[in-house]
């Protein structure tokens, strides 16, 4: 099952319907690296509030899908995390940690926008002393 | 096996072999001594529960409506052999009872009780063959057994229930989420917290967050004594499950007792900020959301 992404301005919105199997999840991951190089994109959102459950193997894509968005000059936010996924996933040590989240699709633009005028404020020249 | 009766005379052997028509046949023969004899048996029962005290929470007219439904609930399931509608009948009961007060005792008391009457009765009728009183009270004891077994069971289940859902009404009133300004969120947690309390708070937390739409969180353990590493543990995860939902977190209140256990226990604090006092919490929760908190006059000049 393939993830609908959507593209929005500069960010780039992948809402996931349904249960994945493992590689939908792989899959996933080589579309968005490939769309945030393609459209450079300055931020990627995430959104799983569809899903009820989440493995050790989902958890560590979305990781993946950050540090790899990173490197391509992207920020990721995770959306949507339901409150039963958050309680299961913390009890089973499975960490996000080092990656955005944020509560919906409203938020986790607020924070991309946010986000990227602080990276703006860095790139005004002579500003380096202040970071 | 030759039996005599009272007056000596020899009687022709009894079959030894009961079938299950004949077990079907005296609890007929039973039942029907019980329904003819319904209101005597029922009176006397009602006596006998005033004579030995029991349900004294309840007037002798509420007594009496009761045993009456109960024996008649107790003679359908000696005649029909089964037993759902009596265990609906229980639990039924017992939740009318309960807030009234009756114990557990009492009930067994008399459901025990209405055993001895119809015992009895049995025994008066029959006491001229006493062979037959034996096979009655065969067929009898099982049924009795079963029925007395039922009612009691079915209070306590009932009692354990109502004991369930208020010590869940308990923990939910001890641990209130509370909005103080949109997008935060205060806990404070007040006494001893056991790993059932803790599931409960961090389950109560995330579904707050998620209705609010939080994005700061102040949880104060200003009133919880002592922590340990379990729970400890259960606050730093309340503290990642919040973040998963897009929310910040602000312990406050720590005692120095606690603050040492936490860093003994080497609990990983990095991601827990935390501040001295609740106000301290409050005012950095606000700081963190961009309000800024100025007297009037500040804010609307004079003049």
């Amino acid at each position: 099952m393939e993830v609908p992404i959507l593209k929005q301005g500069h960010y780039l919105i992948a809402s996931i319907q349904s249960a994945l199997t493992d590689a939908d999840l792989s899959q996933l991951r080589e579309a968005l690296i490939e769309r945030v190089g393609r459209f450079r994109s300055r931020g990627v959102i995430v959104d799983v509030t569809a899903l009820d459950v989440m493995d050790s193997f989902a958890v560590r894509t979305l990781r993946d899908i950050a540090h790899m968005a990173r490197l391509r000059g992207s920020e990721t936010v995770i959306v949507g995390i339901q409150p039963e996924v958050a309680f299961a996933m913390v009890q089973l040590g499975l960490t996000l940690k080092g990656v955005a989240t944020a509560l919906d699709l409203e938020e986790g633009l607020a924070f991309l926008d946010q986000h990227a005028a602080r990276v703006d404020d860095k790139r005004v020249p002579g500003r380096l002393g202040r970071g | 096996m030759a039996t005599r009766t009272k007056d000596g005379q020899p009687q022709p052997p009894v079959p030894p072999s009961h079938s299950a028509e004949s077990t079907a046949g005296l609890l007929r023969e039973l039942v029907a001594h019980l329904r003819q004899n319904r209101t005597q048996l029922r009176e006397e029962w009602a006596r006998r529960i005033t004579r030995a005290e029991l349900l004294t929470a309840m007037t002798e007219a509420e007594i009496f409506a009761e045993a009456t439904s109960v024996y008649d609930n107790y003679v359908e399931a000696l005649e029909t052999g089964t037993f759902e509608a009596l265990q609906a009948y229980a639990r039924n009961l017992s939740e009318r009872i309960i807030p009234r007060g009756v114990e557990t005792h009492e009930v067994v008391g008399i459901v025990l009780l209405l055993r001895d009457v119809l015992a009895r009765s049995l025994f008066a009728k029959y006491h001229e063959d006493f062979d037959k009183l034996v096979r009655i009270l065969d067929a009898y004891e099982p049924a009795a057994n079963r029925i007395a077994n039922t009612v009691a069971v079915g209070f306590v289940q009932e009692r354990e229930r109502i004991i369930r859902q208020q010590q869940e009404a308990i923990r939910e009133l001890s641990t209130p989420v509370l909005q103080v300004r949109e997008r935060l969120l205060i806990l404070p947690i007040i006494g001893v917290i056991d790993p059932q309390r803790a599931r409960q708070l961090t389950e109560q937390l995330l579904r707050a967050i998620r209705t609010n739409r939080a994005k700061v969180v102040v949880i104060d353990i200003t009133g919880v004594a002592a922590m340990d590493s379990n729970v400890a543990n259960n606050l730093v995860q309340t503290v990642e499950a919040s973040r998963l939902l897009g929310a910040t977190v602000i312990v406050t209140g720590l005692s120095p007792e606690i603050a040492q256990t936490l860093v003994t226990i080497g609990v990983d604090l990095s991601e827990m900020a935390t501040v001295g006092d609740l106000q301290g919490g409050i005012e950095e929760a606000e700081r963190l959301l961009g309000y800024k908190v100025l007297p009037l006059e500040e804010v609307i000049p004079k003049g």
